[in-house]
């Protein structure tokens, strides 16, 4: 299941609470990515929306895919607003050796920007504006605008 | 009666039509200004499902999300 966080995660404690869990499981290595807003084009905030039950299924197939690779995966997402220098991603690959825990994180990274059901927007002045330009039309869009 | 609900920046209430497949739903939402200019750039879900077809029929009771460009992180 994918933690999600009302405003910013808690780098410290989900970290620590991750390898507390898994530590004693023979894992070799563990691998994390945190993700944290950057100060630029006079942003203060980022805000997010999430659709949950896409989210879950996104997840889950890269959960399995893992899994059969003998890694574990754990994701947290923040939802509502992320103000500059806090974190609103992490992720956690667990796997015997180090090798797949860096492969995988790799490809799970750039697969959810494509097409984990996530919508960014810029607060500036207190206002909410969708991030447009940095957003990518998930596999199979523009079906209704067939025919 | 088919509900079709509007996801991140659409910013639309949920609407609720009727429609047997969903090629008749883009006709439906081809009309709706306010709909349209999302089309192009949307991804679509019956029931929680990605779908690729407009072959794709629906129930009354279903329900189709709309799911534009994406950025998390």
């Amino acid at each position: 299941m994918v933690l999600v966080y009302d405003g910013p995660i808690d780098v410290e404690s989900l970290l620590s609470r991750w390898y507390t869990a898994e530590h004693n499981s023979n894992y070799g290595a563990m691998v994390t990515f945190v993700g944290t807003v950057r100060e630029e084009n006079g942003i203060e905030a980022l805000s997010f929306d999430i659709y949950r039950p896409l989210l879950e299924k996104w997840f889950k197939g890269w959960k399995d895919r893992l899994e059969k690779e003998g890694a574990l995966l754990a994701m947290a997402h923040s939802e509502g607003d992320v103000p500059v220098h806090t974190s609103s991603f992490a992720c956690a690959i667990f796997s015997p050796k180090r090798r797949v825990a860096l492969e995988m994180l790799d490809a799970f990274v750039e697969d959810f920007k494509a097409n984990a059901p996530i919508w960014k927007y810029d607060v500036i002045d207190g206002k909410r504006i969708y991030a447009a330009e940095r957003s990518t039309p998930m596999a199979g869009s523009g079906l209704l605008a067939k025919g | 009666m088919v509900k079709v609900e509007f996801l991140g920046p659409i910013g639309k209430s949920p609407i609720e039509v009727e429609a047997s497949t969903l090629a008749e739903l883009a006709e439906i939402l081809k009309k709706d200004p306010e709909v349209a200019v999302w089309l192009e750039q949307s991804a679509v879900a019956v029931n929680d499902r990605m779908v690729e077809s407009l072959e794709v029929k629906l129930d009354s009771g279903d329900r189709v999300s709309l799911l534009p460009p994406v950025c998390g992180g």
